[in-house]
């Protein structure tokens, strides 16, 4: 048999690790690249009216988005309030009473369904039943179009961090004849706090930054928000209609909130991720 | 007696709380029914009026309220394929680097990184792509791309930067750190064993991934790979920002295209007569019936890949 | 007192070895059978590290080609870190490292100008548990020889072949060779792995514990096994296992806490070990 040159084989093998080398690179390169772009071109765009004013006109100077801020804290607000409750229900059921049962093991499958459905399609959904029939948009519809898109995932990751708890630790909570809303609500719940947390961080992390659900629900809106029936302000739909305009100023404004979504959202995950840490580090 | 009293209690109590959580869970699955069913109904009008030509029609015309899905269907399918051809390589190439060549600490920096990429809110990719990448693109990759392969049918066109292959590049750029994400655990779950048996014959390190890591892994890698289809296909605010919106079918990849969440995205706000906006959702639809086939389809993978490993 | 058995053996075999490996490294390796083919391995003065953590003392040993060697010594003494030496596998854990010199036929392995590539073909490796790959049987056997080699069908097929009746498998297999690997039972699979090591051709073969993972049944099997390819091939095993020591080996090294306490003819060490805790571990007191 003829032999294979081994110099060519080690060759071969530099070029691959020259490739996966320059694939890393190109991900890094691609991250930065965005992260550059959105710090200089948002911070461009801050100023106190950014922070304080209403939107003006475009080539009206003094305008800023300070609803549209109001606005996306609103709605995440009144998501979480209706998505974390009703997602850590849910994940409950799933971990302490549904564990093989063919109710249970389809709520799963379904779960992970809404989790890979397209946002937009979410949006649709809202609006058809929501918005439609009561002939206008509302903060509400945007809000519950949110807390829908929040609910698998507040649901997929309660069940998981509870089911992480050891199972000697329910068995002996129950065994001492806790019934079982004290177990998981004082013992179970407490030592899978920080997991918990971390999960309805990540939840909300995920949903703040969201456009589509809102673009038929909660639409968009130049004044203060004023009541649920309404539609309101939101920083998303903002720099969504604003970046497809052919005006500077308000192509600014949009990577003005641009920069404030990406920080929050990463400041969101950082927080979620010291809460782990905190618990990995307590014995 | 005072005993059984107690323990009747506390299994009303016990069963109470059942309920409530339950309440949880069966939201969650009337949710689904219910949206489901209301796509159905909503798109009802626009089913009735082009029945199953609507799926590969080519008119879209609000004018003339001639609707049909092909192009946006194309579109989606076009730029979710750039995605995962380009994505599912560089993944595999991204892990060797971590698992196996990187130092632990830049491999940890690195996972960071990654992990970033894949919390960036899709609007973000969508500005960064209008204004700084398809820029880019039509000034140096398009006409470089133009350079080598100039008479293929797939590079003709002016390069204006947004279009077919701006929009796969950046659907790329957003799927790539799921993917990554678990191919990288897939090598790192690869016993140290079987690697040093394959080092152990005298293969480089390039043949150990190529042969037995990805072989090894490959389920894994494949449930990653359905983990980022099911996100390309359902992107929408990146892949509206830049796929130029044209409802023309057209072979270049530099021409302007459109997808169904591009199509939603742009023209939901603006249908104003019934049957357009029967026929828009019922494109919601057609998208819907295609992440759940992807999502069952992944789903039936794993339960296959679980059952033949046993408990791993 | 190892330093006495080991410059007993040098002086016979050694010398010559070490005039010669002058002129071998000064010529540049070009030709396959660089290493002439003996199989004859002199450790000096090898030391191993885990980051700061120091694995092995000072091992001197000198390995009798084409016998079996046996390495035996209590759990964590260092017998898999100085196997794992010899085919510089610890070289894929980047805080693991050598100090010293281990020559292979006259010829420094740890040099850096080594090719691993032509150490590996001619150090092969069994591992505690069976490691099959994830495809057929003969590709698993063909899977070193398609690294190094491009071969026809009939060849390949017939250098599969003869490297599983080498490993006593071919029987047992010859009507699954496309089936997975993984289907067969353990002591198949070790015996797989085997022949995948031998379809190469090496001079020789380390054995990491091979048996400890495995039925009685099918570790007497093995052992017939090393018997049997003894004389063809050096083999290096290293063993939690005094009575299988015993059974399968020419020469037995004892371990113990990184260091070579005694080395010497199974026999015997066994029956008439020179130091005292070579006695105390033979006969059960710690380990």
């Amino acid at each position: 048999m003829k032999q294979r040159s081994r110099i060519l084989r080690k060759s071969f093998n530099y070029l691959a690790s020259g490739v996966a080398g320059f694939s890393a690179a190109l991900g890094l390169m691609v991250l930065g690249w965005i992260l550059i772009t959105v710090l200089s071109k948002g911070l461009a765009a801050y100023n106190t009216n950014f922070f304080s004013r209403l939107p003006t006109p475009p080539g009206m100077a003094g305008g800023g988005l300070a609803n549209a801020i109001l606005g996306t804290l609103l709605l995440t607000v009144l998501a979480g309030l209706m998505g974390i409750p009703l997602g850590l229900l849910a994940g409950i059921y799933l971990s302490e009473f549904g564990l093989n049962r063919r109710f249970a093991q389809s709520v799963r499958f379904l779960t992970n369904i809404l989790m890979g459905t397209p946002s937009i399609i979410i949006g649709i959904f809202v609006y058809t039943f929501l918005v439609a029939p009561l002939g206008h948009f509302s903060a509400y519809s945007g809000a519950v179009a949110l807390a829908i898109m929040m609910l698998p995932v507040v649901a997929r990751t309660t069940e998981d961090m509870l089911q992480m708890v050891p199972k000697e630790l329910r068995e002996s909570a129950l065994a001492l004849g806790a019934p079982r809303w004290r177990t998981t609500l004082q013992v179970i719940f407490r030592s899978a706090k920080s997991g918990l947390l971390t999960g309805v961080l990540l939840a909300v992390a995920r949903v703040s930054g969201e456009t589509a659900p809102l673009l038929f629900t909660a639409l968009n809106s130049p004044y203060w928000p004023s009541g649920l029936n309404q539609p309101v302000a939101n920083l998303t739909v903002t720099i969504f209609n604003y970046a497809m305009s052919p005006y500077p100023d308000w192509q600014r404004m949009a990577w003005g909130a641009s920069l404030l979504i990406t920080l929050s959202v990463l400041a969101l995950m950082l927080v979620s991720r010291l809460a782990l840490i905190e618990r990995k580090v307590k014995p | 007696m005072k005993i059984f009293q107690e323990e009747s209690t506390q299994n009303r109590s016990d069963a109470v709380f059942k309920l409530i959580t339950l309440t949880g869970a069966v939201i969650l699955l009337l949710i689904i029914v219910a949206l489901f069913v209301q796509l159905i109904k909503s798109s009802g009008l626009s089913l009735k009026t082009f029945g199953w030509s609507f799926l590969w029609s080519n008119v879209w015309d609000p004018i003339r309220q001639q609707f049909g899905a092909a192009s946006s269907i194309y579109g989606t399918l076009v730029s979710t394929a750039i995605a995962m051809m380009l994505a599912v390589p560089l993944s595999i190439f991204i892990a060797m680097f971590l698992v196996e060549l990187a130092p632990p600490v830049f491999s940890r920096w690195i996972g960071t990184g990654i992990e970033l990429l894949a919390a960036m809110p899709s609007i973000i990719y969508g500005m960064w792509g209008l204004f700084v990448f398809a820029p880019f693109m039509a000034k140096y990759i398009q006409p470089f791309l133009k350079n080598i392969f100039g008479n293929s049918v797939l590079f003709q066109g002016p390069p204006i930067g947004i279009g077919m292959l701006t929009a796969g590049i950046i659907l790329t750029f957003m799927i790539l750190p799921f993917i990554t994400a678990v191919t990288r655990d897939v090598f790192a779950m690869v016993p140290a064993v079987v690697k040093e048996s394959a080092y152990g014959l005298g293969a480089t390190t390039w043949e150990v991934t190529r042969k037995v890591t990805v072989r090894y892994g490959i389920r894994g890698i494949i449930g990653g790979a359905f983990l980022g289809l099911g996100r390309a296909i359902g992107e929408t605010m990146a892949v509206t920002f830049v796929i130029g919106n044209s409802h023309r079918i057209v072979a270049s990849l530099f021409a302007p295209a459109n997808s169904i969440t591009a199509t939603l995205a742009n023209e939901f706000a603006e249908a104003s007569e019934p049957l357009y906006l029967s026929a828009l959702i019922e494109l919601g639809l057609v998208l819907f019936v295609i992440t759940f086939l992807i999502q069952a389809g992944a789903h039936i993978w794993l339960q296959r890949v679980r059952k033949s490993v046993g408990v791993q | 007192m190892t330093e006495k058995v080991s410059n007993m053996w040098s002086g016979r075999l050694s010398v010559a070895r070490n005039a010669h490996s002058d002129s071998d490294r000064a010529r540049p390796p070009e030709k396959e059978n660089e290493f002439s083919g003996k199989g004859h391995i002199v450790v000096r003065n090898l030391n191993f590290f885990y980051g700061d953590h120091q694995a092995l003392f000072d091992n001197n040993l000198e390995i009798v080609p084409k016998k079996v060697t046996a390495i035996i010594g209590p759990s964590g003494c260092g017998k898999s870190t100085h196997l794992r030496v010899y085919n510089r596998i610890y070289e894929l854990y980047r805080d693991q490292r050598v100090e010293g010199q281990v020559l292979l036929d006259g010829l420094d392995i740890l040099a850096a100008d080594q090719d691993l590539i032509k150490l590996r073909k001619k150090v092969g490796m069994i591992f505690q548990k069976p490691t099959p790959f994830p495809m057929s049987v003969f590709d698993n056997v063909a899977y070193g020889l398609r690294l190094h080699y491009r071969a026809g069908k009939d060849e390949l097929h017939a250098r599969v072949q003869k490297a599983l009746e080498q490993a006593a498998l071919w029987n047992e297999v010859k009507d699954k060779l496309y089936k997975a690997g993984t289907a067969l039972s353990g002591g198949q699979q070790q015996r797989l792995c085997i022949a995948r090591a031998l379809a190469v051709e090496p001079e020789i073969l380390l054995m990491d514990e091979p048996t400890s993972a495995i039925d009685p049944v099918a570790t007497a099997k093995i052992e017939d096994l090393i018997a049997r390819l003894r004389g063809r091939y050096t083999i290096v095993i290293v063993t939690h296992n005094m009575q299988q020591a015993a059974r399968v080996s020419d020469f037995t090294a004892f371990f113990y806490k990184g260091r070579i306490v005694e080395y010497g003819a199974t026999q015997e060490l066994f029956t008439r070990p020179k130091e005292k805790q070579t006695e105390n571990y033979i006969t059960g007191r710690f380990g």
